[in-house]
């Protein structure tokens, strides 16, 4: 009885270890089928994905561990994006310092709009983190220094110890699916330890852990400062990899879809973000070959996930979830 | 005997501006078992609430070891060493009973996983169970191993046995029985007196927000009729 218990017991994480190892091999597949195929597009576009199912990643972080929904998620990958280009202005280009600059600067950006706006709970949170998203957006876009509205290009792609690896277009998918396994290997295992099961505590009912004797506050604090700095390495990429900057990585537009594919893979399921985002870029890429109304799509596949109640996308790869 | 492990003086408190509390008193000295009783609506809730800092008193003090701590978060007074098992156990539905033993686990002290299991086998076999799949008894079971998982001081028990099976509710007695046997403090509110005349010290009866009776179990026994009428619907 106690045997087959234990076994049980080492179910909540080896499941989605298990998925997130299926998720990466899979990506890391397909960049390497593109590359031999010598596909330039794919590749680029498998970049992106990997890219985007960081900042995904992140934000199912919050709203899935620590029930904080942020409506504001993409400027902080706007704002990683900014420290590459403006680092980059001053000829900051390595890696090794641009990384854990990006990093510090948004996860404190995180931190000091966070201690106000977790003082609120629900749609009020929800508003907060959206309203200090579009005071980053409208001080970017005024920034006439750094392109403005208009956006700026990268002084030149970052470098790791002096070496070019993001030059080439497998040196940038690689570097973004390691960014991506980082990511996921490093939230899946923080959801098993003490400070991940407070704050799911916290998130099934706050004043059950405020009474167990746990400042919830500082506790939510952490992640979305984590979940900003770690949303703030995507931007780096992301400004890598587009050579460009701009205001409209801010886009409000951007932190919905973000939203969107972490509820599409299933909120409470870390890997779920991955698939999730690769599903709405291939909807975009796929649909928006053909009509520019490719948000009717998603829309449809939104409207599905939904009727489908609890079975989302997670759900199709290995066990469905209860 | 020294200073009170808890002590609330004077309290008013309530709900916007429904008050339920006015002028709740009551003390907790290490190792005592005190009891909490009253019909319901009375206040009974409301004053452990009060307690842990989730309602904050409009009057009174609330001094945990001595020190002042009215107004402070439920955090900081639970972290002075209260435990709660509150009333509807409200365990982690989504977190396993591992999980949910371990997320709230803190400080030096006696209680470890191995001892509340030692304490509760059931939870032990049901170790790898989520909360929300556990009888009404084992979710009892875990939200009293929460509790002492804090390694707390004194624990207070809200309708500990409230809605369980009498064979259920016989073991959480005798749990009941053999933590106090260890020493530690507790503040129990449940209505069956026949239960709590042996375990506890001390009983609080109150109503309508403030005490109106309180003595030894040997003086409730004695002065049933009196303590009880207060009881009775």
């Amino acid at each position: 009885m106690i045997e087959a218990a234990a076994f049980r017991q080492d179910e909540p994480l080896r499941r989605p270890l298990r998925a997130a190892a299926l998720v990466l091999v899979a990506l890391a597949a397909a960049i390497l089928v593109a590359w031999a195929m010598g596909n330039a597009w794919w590749l680029s576009f498998l970049a992106r994905v990997a890219i985007t199912a960081t900042a995904a990643l992140s934000l199912s972080c919050l709203i899935g561990q620590a029930g904080l929904v942020s409506f504001g998620h993409a400027a902080q990958v706007g704002l990683g994006a900014y420290v590459a280009l403006i680092a980059g202005e001053y000829g900051i280009a390595d890696l090794t310092l641009l990384a854990p600059l990006a990093f510090v600067v948004v996860a404190l950006w995180s931190a000091v709009t966070a201690a106000l706006a977790l003082r609120t709970r629900g749609v009020y949170f929800i508003m907060l983190t959206l309203a200090f998203a579009q005071m980053a957006y409208f001080i970017m876009q005024s920034l006439s220094r750094f392109g403005g509205d208009d956006g700026m290009a990268l002084a030149r792609r970052a470098t790791l110890f002096g070496a070019p690896v993001l030059k080439t277009d497998l040196g940038l998918a690689l570097a973004a699916l390691a960014l991506l396994a980082a990511a996921l290997i490093g939230f899946v295992w923080m959801t098993e330890t003490r400070y991940g099961l407070v704050l799911r505590a916290a998130k099934e009912n706050e004043s059950r852990a405020l009474a167990s004797g746990f400042r919830v506050f500082r506790f939510q604090l952490y992640a979305y400062a984590l979940a900003g700095g770690v949303a703030a390495l995507a931007g780096v990429l992301l400004a890598n990899q587009a050579e460009f900057v701009s205001p409209s990585y801010m886009n409000w537009h951007r932190s919905g879809e973000l939203i969107v594919m972490v509820v599409l893979g299933g909120a409470t399921s870390l890997p779920g973000a991955v698939i999730g985002a690769a599903v709405v870029l291939i909807i975009e890429e796929a649909l928006g070959h053909w009509t520019e109304f490719w948000k009717l799509g998603l829309g449809l596949v939104i409207v599905a996930a939904v009727l489908l109640r609890g079975a989302d996308l997670s759900a199709l790869f290995g066990r469905a979830r209860r | 005997m020294s200073a009170p492990l808890v002590s609330l003086e004077g309290i008013d408190a309530g709900y916007g501006r429904a008050q339920v509390l006015f002028g709740m008193s009551l003390t907790v000295a290490a190792g005592e078992a005190v009891t909490l009783i009253g019909r319901n609506g009375m206040g009974k809730t409301t004053t452990i609430r009060t307690l842990f800092g989730l309602i904050r008193p409009t009057a009174g003090r609330i001094v945990l070891r001595g020190r002042d701590m009215t107004g402070a978060a439920p955090y900081a007074m639970a972290q002075t060493g209260l435990g709660l098992a509150p009333e509807g156990r409200r365990i982690f539905p989504r977190l396993t009973v591992e999980e949910n033993l371990v997320a709230t686990a803190r400080g030096a002290g006696p209680w470890t996983l191995a001892r509340v299991y030692a304490l509760f086998p059931r939870l032990a076999e049901r170790r790898g169970h989520l909360g929300r799949q556990l009888s009404g008894g084992e979710q009892q079971m875990l939200a009293i191993g929460r509790a002492l998982m804090t390694n707390p001081d004194l624990i207070v028990l809200d309708e500990a046995t409230e809605g369980l099976a009498p064979v259920i509710r016989a073991e959480i007695w005798t749990t009941l029985r053999a933590l106090k046997a260890e020493g530690l403090a507790m503040l129990i509110v449940d209505k069956n007196l026949d239960a709590l005349l042996p375990l506890a010290d001390r009983h609080v009866v109150i109503e309508k927000g403030h005490v109106v009776w309180t003595g030894s179990s040997a003086a409730l026994a004695q002065d049933r009729t009196r303590a009880t009428a207060y009881l009775e619907v």
